[in-house]
């Protein structure tokens, strides 16, 4: 089916509210205001003298000054405006120059979980933000994985990152000097999906690995590399990547004799056309060095670098050409599946949202 | 089927806009052309093609037809009758001038890139069609292309006066009655090595080219070609679906394609093209019991012969029935928790 980008796009909506997204990474939330647009709910981050985190709306519910700019009193956040202060569930516990509290004021608190170093938020209905329903990450504060990653915004629509990763063929001509060849490019892949899933698997095998990758094994000679795209609707991507000396058994399940890599891809819609990309390397080897962590976070950063400048370019593109319509190639299977999972999730939400909209 | 009706999908949604039918003539014993009224037409270049919604009896369809020509209000469409056809060439032979037609807005896929040295046009009977326009264009721009045109008889050309007109000693029509049989090699060996080929036929003349001309050594990106996978090596016959991860089991009628008889039984595929180029809907072949008639373009001519895979919107079974595994593997196969949690719910 064609898919339609641009103005046809906006008209619809890109992204689930009742769905569990990354909104910062643990040590980005803490005793200070963290401001955030998560699917264009603008909310101020914080935690409290516990630590737990905390998501309210990001604006005060007499006047609208966002809270981000007023401060953290305890638990609680105080307007930077005329002193209304609101606690951690967005009830209002102080106003000025009263002795009684408005029983009316309150801002929105969102569902927030820190779960594997990442802070979750819900920005839908939040009778249905369930915990269970956070997608298990194990890898970033596993004790036999070691790594670490970022955030990178980007002005793009963020199916466009999804796209981007549901085809690692880009990797051949985007990151050349890194992770790609044209031995991957070439590479077979297969395609399959469940209904709120996809995943894209591809092998190459007994060829050169690409300088990354060489450099990570340390071992002369051909390689049988893989990678392996997870994908759970909105927009959880976790890859399995690595390679190991050709003819080891890697294909057949084994993979002891190689080196594996946990590589975390969380584009969190922010507002239509921007995200915030979640990104983390993990990898089960050498794992006490954290010198090798430091090297493989910029080698990341670098690599994000590159995916950034297409994608945004893209996203420039689509927006000139509002009624272009995408003709999808096989190679497009993976991304193609993720957006129907994607529009599954928005069309089973369509009427609760229109409710909530015009409450 | 007709060489330039391309594969037709499931009834579009697309925006339909009415056509009226203005004159009717017939340019060959078997080949009608349709004169079309509209609104907002638009002058289209050579190559586009017009979609038109046609009705089947039990349902309706869709089916594309190549622009002959705009000319003011009016735009042609010429339609080749098939007895063997998925039923589109019958319900367009059906019409009478006054009718009305629903149609989208013309679009070119198959567009004439200018300022090539060298130009030969290669037309397989009603595949005629984008190749007037072609020549027609050419010609105004003093480009010389040699055509080379064969069909059924030498009844069958059509368009031949003004082919002649316009192109004299640079058109070569080959009847398969005639007495002299088209030789694709020599064709390919007298165009120019930077010379561009553009064709559109049956299948199995574009597939003979394709072979000739990658034997001759010729670069790919210069062989430029209109698909339409409605034409095979067989006849359009039903033919059985099996699909044993779902549990299915799919009757294909005669007049509709694998994939919209997949679709409607719930089994999901992913499409794009829906005429053998894209290769999005290609389904791996578990066993095929008959001939697996492949209309795409998408495989090479490696992998029709291996038959792993098939082009579900275009390519067919003759006499008999193939069993296929789809993508599905549903979500519980992916893990994102213990025991899938987060998935819990989607069920």
């Amino acid at each position: 089916m064609a898919g339609i980008l641009g103005e046809e796009n906006m008209k619809q909506r890109t992204f689930p509210m009742n769905a569990w997204y990354v909104a910062a990474w643990d040590a980005e939330v803490g005793r200070s205001l963290l401001s955030r647009t998560i699917c264009n709910r603008k909310m101020v981050l914080y935690r409290k003298q516990d630590g737990t985190p905390v998501a309210l709306e990001d604006a005060c519910w007499h006047r609208l000054v966002p809270l981000s700019i007023g401060s953290l009193q305890g638990d609680d956040v105080r307007c930077g405006y005329h002193g209304l202060v609101f606690g951690p569930n967005g009830r209002c516990t102080h106003m000025p120059s009263q002795e009684t509290i408005n029983p009316s004021a309150c801002v929105k608190s969102f569902p927030v979980v820190q779960r594997h170093r990442f802070v979750w938020v819900w920005p839908g209905d939040a009778a249905l933000a369930d915990p269970a329903l956070i997608p298990d990450l194990p890898w970033p504060d596993h004790a036999e994985w070691a790594g670490d990653g970022s955030m990178t915004e980007v002005k793009a629509d963020y199916r466009l990152v999804i796209d981007n990763l549901m085809d690692l063929t880009h990797e051949t001509f985007v990151h050349a000097s890194s992770i790609g060849n044209e031995a991957l490019a070439e590479a077979p892949f297969d395609a399959f999906h469940g209904e709120r899933t996809a995943r894209v698997e591809r092998w190459v095998l007994n060829e050169e690995a690409p300088p990354f990758w060489a450099g990570q094994l340390g071992k002369p000679g051909k390689t049988d590399r893989w990678q392996i795209i997870n994908f759970l609707a909105p927009s959880v991507i976790y890859l399995e990547v690595g390679v190991a000396p050709a003819g080891t058994g890697a294909p057949e399940g084994d993979r002891s004799q190689g080196v594996d890599m946990r590589v975390l891809h969380l584009p969190t819609p922010s507002t239509d056309k921007t995200c915030y990309y979640f990104w983390a390397h993990l990898r089960n080897y050498n794992i006490g060095d954290q010198g090798h962590t430091r090297r493989v976070l910029n080698a990341g950063g670098g690599i994000m670098v590159e995916d950034e400048t297409v994608i945004e370019a893209q996203q420039v593109a689509i927006d000139e050409h509002p009624d272009h319509v995408f003709y999808n190639l096989n190679i497009d299977a993976g991304s193609m599946w993720a957006r129907r999972a994607i529009d599954r999730m928005i069309a089973v939400e369509e009427e609760p949202y229109l409710a909530e909209a015009a409450e | 089927m007709s060489a330039s009706a391309k594969a037709a999908g499931a009834a579009s949604n697309g925006p339909w806009t009415e056509a009226r039918v203005a004159a009717i003539r017939d340019v060959t014993p078997t080949i009608r052309e349709f004169t079309l009224a509209m609104d907002n037409i638009r002058a289209c270049p050579p190559g586009s093609h017009l979609r038109v919604r046609v009705d089947l009896g039990d349902r309706q369809d869709h089916r594309s037809y190549s622009v002959v020509e705009t000319d003011g209000a009016v735009l042609r469409i010429a339609v080749k009758l098939q007895p063997e056809s998925r039923g589109g060439s019958a319900f367009m032979w059906g019409l009478a001038v006054g009718d009305t037609l629903a149609v989208d807005a013309p679009r070119c896929d198959f567009p004439l890139t200018y300022g090539a040295p060298h130009y030969l046009l290669l037309a397989g009977g009603v595949g005629i069609t984008p190749m007037v326009a072609m020549a027609r264009q050419l010609a105004a721009r003093g480009a010389a292309p040699r055509m080379v045109y064969a069909a059924r008889s030498s009844e069958e050309f059509a368009y031949r006066r003004e082919l002649e007109d316009l192109l004299g000693e640079r058109l070569a029509l080959y009847p398969s009655d005639g007495e002299t049989a088209l030789d694709l090699a020599a064709e390919i060996d007298r165009l120019p090595p930077d010379g561009e080929l553009y064709m559109c036929g049956p299948l199995g003349l574009m597939e003979a080219v394709r072979q000739a001309w990658e034997a001759a050594g010729r670069p790919r990106a210069k062989l430029r070609y209109e698909t339409f996978g409605s034409s095979g090596s067989h006849r359009a016959e039903a033919f059985t679906v099996k699909v044993p991860r779902l549990g299915a089991e799919v009757v294909v009628r005669e007049n509709e394609s694998m994939l919209d008889a997949l679709e409607a039984a719930g089994v999901e595929v992913v499409f794009e093209c829906r005429r053998g180029e894209c290769g999005l809907c290609a389904v791996d072949i578990v066993e095929a019991e008959g001939v697996v008639d492949h209309r795409d373009v998408f495989l090479s001519a490696r992998q029709h012969r291996e038959n792993r895979q098939m082009c579900a919107c275009v390519s067919r079974v003759a006499g008999g029935c193939v069993t296929i595994d789809p993508a599905w593997r549903g979500d519980g196969a992916f893990a994102f928790g213990e025991g899938g949690a987060g998935l819990r719910e989607t069920a």
